[in-house]
């Protein structure tokens, strides 16, 4: 498999009052074709951000600094004019965000959204559209696809809505699907039908698709990798079963710990102590140090990138080939 | 059983349709519920959106009416109360919120915001209402120095605690907690889940704890109540309940629930459909147009499945129980 999407130094900065604010600082990772990869963090880890920055949609007055790297299938993503721009996103790359309710237009209905969607990257006649339009409706599970194309969004439960904008998603058969917590406004019972539908359409459609969640019940469940992300940066990456068997940085253990459970016996939860800093006011060196029960004298220091095998690299002092001092 | 500190009877909470929709009949946002908490004890009450969960809340706590049933408190019966007996009532039964931001005035301090409650119920001297607010935050892990800080100042963790020690100020022996760790991220969740469990150890509180998400309700409650449209659906022992829950809708809440372990792939319930609209519930068994259960027949169609014992829980349910 070779590199659909490739970061590389991903920096994205807000100016302040007091300097520039960088809630994405330094994000690297690699999504294969056909992939389906997590990125997975809490409130304010910059997940969201970073997913928004691979289709140059930061909002002003942020911007991707220079030195940043995004490239798709080689062709890098930054120098791209506004044309080139537009016939990536919803073509190439397409997004769907967490509130299908707020991303749909109110007075269109939503076939009409479909073909419009159809006809911005393709040749295709009004008529070839709406017919295309209404297979994509039934492919992502709107039984009565007919009755979905005349309706307006509002007609059309939570469930629904989120499928319609797969279905838009889907529309110019994308070959990274952008996922940012696409069930999290969902219940649980229909949260469990979007994410098989997901899973389904990239078998059938060989597309990628980056997760972007706080859900690790929903990381364990379907990605083939996972991307743990920490206060701008990613500090864990692995093949899915291993990151949840054997996390290597004390973050994601501890976020393992912290996690009620259905199944196996009851336990006491752990939790961490504080909360996530904010971009104004990282830690230096680790940024998990003031709350990593783990921290030692050289977690002052930014700590370097270990690769540990088989995919899974770890951004922690503990896993450094030279430091035995672990306690 | 001792005498319970809560029992609710067949409570009904119907909204009159309005506007477009008054060509369909009322919502039945909470429709016959009846159940009990004793002291000290958590129930905790789980169920998606418009299963009338938190509707349920409102009606407890005379936010609202009730159209109907009875909720007795400590022996009384408080869906009659008048406005002064209510007063007094609400220094025993306290709510905490889901969205801490919301339920905090941005420009109080949070020492006020605490005092707040103390004040209106005049329960301490003016010179004594610095230190119990001390005394307050402390106990709900908050640093008292900050207490002269808005609350913009503070984490959505802290936040919450704020919402704690307020609910706690007037010394309340019942809480209920609306969803009160859904807004939070899993670290801050898990500290939050164990300050509830801590303070009901040392202060002997009951909770009536609304959630949607069973993992957590696991780590609290003593007993759950699961609800569909208005209803509960089965009622029990926690850990019997999770174990082997009885009620197809349970099963099938359980099975979708996405279980942070890649090792377990068991094959899952996936319900088709979405719940129905509480303003025109389905005939007979509310759940049968998303059941799966094999032996689903024509008495679901036509009729209302009543709770009743099956294994160790109560289960509204024709065939819970048969596999056939």
């Amino acid at each position: 498999m070779t590199a659909l999407l490739e970061v590389r130094a991903l920096r994205v900065s807000f100016p302040a009052t007091a300097g520039e604010l960088r809630p994405v600082d330094g994000v690297e990772f690699t999504v294969s074709r056909g992939e389906f990869l997590a990125l997975v963090g809490e409130s304010g880890a910059g997940k969201s951000l970073t997913g928004l920055a691979l289709l140059r949609l930061v909002p002003p007055p942020g911007r991707i600094e220079r030195g940043s790297s995004l490239r798709l299938d080689g062709k890098d993503l930054l120098t791209l004019d506004s044309d080139e721009l537009r016939r990536v996103r919803g073509g190439r790359i397409a997004m769907v965000f967490q509130d299908p309710g707020t991303s749909l237009n109110p007075v269109l209905r939503v076939g009409d959204q479909i073909v419009e969607t159809i006809r911005a990257h393709s040749a295709k006649s009004a008529r070839e559209a709406r017919g295309r339009a209404e297979a994509l409706l039934t492919e992502v599970g709107l039984g009565d696809a007919e009755g979905c194309y005349h309706s307006y969004p509002h007609q059309l439960s939570g469930g629904m809505r989120q499928r319609v904008m797969i279905a838009i998603a889907l529309a110019a058969e994308p070959q990274l699907l952008i996922a940012d917590e696409p069930t999290s406004a969902l219940d649980v019972t229909v949260q469990a039908q979007i994410l098989e539908l997901l899973d389904d359409l990239r078998t059938r459609h060989g597309m990628a698709v980056l997760l972007v969640t706080h859900d690790l019940g929903v990381v364990a469940e379907r990605a083939d990798r996972v991307a743990v992300m920490y206060a701008g940066r990613i500090v864990e990456e692995a093949p899915t079963a291993r990151l949840f068997a054997a996390p290597a940085h004390p973050y994601t253990a501890e976020l393992l710990a912290s996690l009620p459970r259905l199944r196996g016996p009851r336990a006491p939860l752990r939790s961490i102590p504080g909360a996530m800093p904010t971009p104004a006011d990282w830690p230096t060196g680790c940024r998990f140090r003031p709350r990593c029960p783990r921290a030692f004298s050289p977690c002052t220091d930014d700590p370097p990138i270990t690769s540990l095998g088989g995919g899974h690299q770890v951004r922690c002092w503990l896993a450094a080939p030279d430091s035995q001092a672990a306690p | 059983m001792t005498e319970p500190l809560l029992s609710v009877e067949a409570l009904v909470k119907h909204y009159p349709p309005h506007g477009l929709l008054k060509r369909r009949g009322p919502v039945r946002a909470v429709d016959g519920v009846s159940f009990q908490v004793a002291q000290g004890e958590t129930l905790a009450i789980v169920g998606e959106s418009g299963s009338g969960k938190s509707t349920l809340a409102r009606v407890l706590l005379r936010l609202e009416p009730a159209t109907g049933g009875r909720i007795v408190f400590d022996g009384t019966d408080i869906s009659t109360l008048d406005r002064t007996a209510l007063r007094a009532l609400r220094r025993r039964m306290q709510i905490v919120f889901q969205d801490p931001s919301s339920a905090l005035n941005p420009r109080m301090t949070i020492g006020d915001a605490i005092a707040e409650g103390l004040e209106i119920h005049r329960l301490v001297p003016r010179s004594e209402i610095r230190g119990r607010v001390d005394s307050l935050m402390n106990e709900v892990g908050l640093d008292a120095s900050r207490a002269d800080r808005l609350p913009r100042e503070f984490s959505g963790g802290q936040k919450q605690r704020v919402g704690i020690a307020r609910a706690l100020a007037v010394g309340p022996s019942f809480l209920v907690l609306d969803e009160p760790v859904s807004s939070l991220d899993v670290s801050v969740q898990a500290q939050v889940l164990n300050l509830l469990l801590e303070l009901q150890r040392s202060r002997g509180l009951a909770y009536l704890f609304i959630a949607h998400d069973l993992a957590v309700v696991r780590q609290v409650a003593h007993r759950i109540a699961v609800m569909y449209l208005g209803q509960i659906v089965e009622t029990g022992a926690t850990e019997a309940l999770v174990a082997e829950p009885r009620h197809p809708y349970t099963q099938a809440l359980i099975s979708a629930a996405p279980e942070p372990d890649p090792s377990v792939r068991e094959s899952r319930i996936i319900l088709a459909g979405e719940p129905p609209s509480p303003s025109a519930p389905p005939t007979g068994c509310r759940f049968h147009p998303r059941c799966f259960h094999p032996a689903r027949d024509a008495r679901c169609f036509e009729e209302a499945p009543q709770l009743r014992p099956v294994g160790a829980s109560l289960v509204a349910c024709h065939h819970a129980g048969t596999t056939r």
